[in-house]
């Protein structure tokens, strides 16, 4: 006899977390990075996890740490004030954030009728007790809804429900790869964002004003520190225990987004090439581990780290070029001279420090 | 908020004589951007070079 599912509605048992690295076990670029706080909208160590900053002079340290609530995850993301700004001019703010692709959020339903509500959980503890912001922000529409939340010196799980928005029936999330939402805890703010009155009711247009009255700043003290892990986003009503993924498939999933390698010296950083039509060019070219969401930037972080292993000797490189594509690239390795036209050979790393990185993040 | 990269030093690279990529210094990094416009490099590139900031520089 089959028996029907009762509860059709509600999320899936797996897949509903529409956050990618909510126990924050996925640190590729960095487990820790001092003197953060000057202007940008970057990605520093823990994947998917993103910092934007303006104008403010509070500093930070940024780290991946062993420290988490048990049975949920063993790892958090961790923000030490380093440095305070307690002089907070108007267009100050600090988000700790995520940007979620639309494809991924189609299950919301948003902006049309029948759109969901939606339910954020996750752990979080502090130095002290503070009232920080969790925002919800519709890039695609440019609207918005938060709340407060508090924190403690002690793991506390946070469950806030967000309500649906049908709005007038014309702002969905577009159904691409490009960004539509953006999953923003407000850790310092001036009052060109606290100004109004917090908008928690529903979604409303922005208003720059209303979204992060009523909070405190991260940067009020040196002592201050701020932890968050478990972090869930899933639609409905309910905020179901936080879904346990195993590493592979956080991993690949981050790698939609970035993947780094850094090489042991001596080691093939690619899978073979061809001297070019000179004594001082090389293609090569290397498969990411997963299709990107775009075609990435491509980096390496110094030229000299990459050699070009030819007839039993290794030439330095002088610079290396990429052309990328979502699932693969070319690297074009270039050296001063001594090259074999025709022969074959492949990059290799000359040192313990040659890191490769692909960026096709939001 | 809208934060600017800085770049500079933008010239494309070429492949077969076909433009692929743009080598620049953004925020300080030397980096390989495709030609892409789901990527966000590139699209600040095009950005900055409509808005009169930047310009790229042809391939060899």
């Amino acid at each position: 006899m089959t028996k029907a599912r009762t509860n059709a509605s509600a999320s899936p048992a797996v897949g509903r977390n529409m956050i990618i690295n909510g126990a924050m076990n996925v640190a590729q670029r960095s487990a820790s990075v001092t003197g953060l706080g000057a202007n940008g909208n970057l990605f520093h160590t823990v994947d998917r996890w993103k910092t934007n900053l303006n104008l403010t002079a509070g500093r930070f340290t940024m780290t991946q740490t062993a420290d988490g609530p048990n049975g949920i995850s063993a790892n958090c993301l961790k923000i030490d004030c380093t440095t305070v700004d307690t002089s907070i001019a108007a267009g100050e703010a600090f988000i700790l954030h995520q940007p979620i692709e639309g494809q991924n959020l189609q299950r919301i339903g948003k902006g049309v009728a029948g759109a969901k509500q939606i339910t954020a959980s996750f752990y979080v503890k502090a130095s002290a007790a503070f009232t920080f912001a969790l925002e919800l922000f519709d890039e695609d529409n440019d609207r918005q809804i938060s709340k407060l939340f508090d924190t403690t010196t002690d793991w506390v799980r946070h469950e806030i429900i967000f309500p649906a928005d049908v709005d007038d029936g014309s702002s969905p999330f577009g159904d691409d790869n490009a960004i539509s939402l953006d999953f923003n805890f407000w850790l310092h703010a001036g009052a060109t964002f606290t100004g109004g009155t917090i908008n928690t009711a529903s979604f409303a247009n922005n208003n720059n004003a209303n979204r992060a009255p009523g909070i405190d700043s991260i940067f009020s003290n040196t002592a201050n520190n701020f932890f968050l892990t478990g972090v869930q986003l899933e639609v409905g009503p309910v905020a179901t225990e936080f879904e346990q993924e195993d590493i592979g498939t956080t991993l690949t999933k981050c790698q939609r987004y970035f993947h780094s390698t850094t090489f042991a010296n001596g080691k093939a950083a690619s899978a073979g090439g061809l001297v070019n039509s000179s004594t001082i060019g090389v293609i090569s070219g290397m498969t990411h581990p997963v299709i990107m969401r775009a075609a990435p930037t491509a980096a390496i972080n110094d030229v000299t780290h990459m050699g070009v292993r030819q007839r039993a000797a290794v030439t330095t490189c002088t610079n290396v070029t990429f052309g990328t594509s979502q699932r693969a690239c070319t690297m074009e390795l270039t050296v001063s001279s001594g090259l074999t036209v025709g022969d074959g050979c492949f990059a290799r790393a000359i040192n313990n420090s040659c890191t490769l990185s692909f960026d096709a993040e939001l | 908020m809208n934060i600017t990269m800085t770049i500079s030093d933008a010239k494309y690279i070429a492949m077969d004589n076909i433009n692929n990529t743009v080598q620049a210094t953004i925020d300080g990094q030397t980096i390989s951007v495709p030609l892409d416009p789901d990527n966000r490099h590139y699209a600040e590139i095009l950005r900055q070079v409509a808005d009169g900031t930047i310009t790229i520089e042809d391939a060899d």
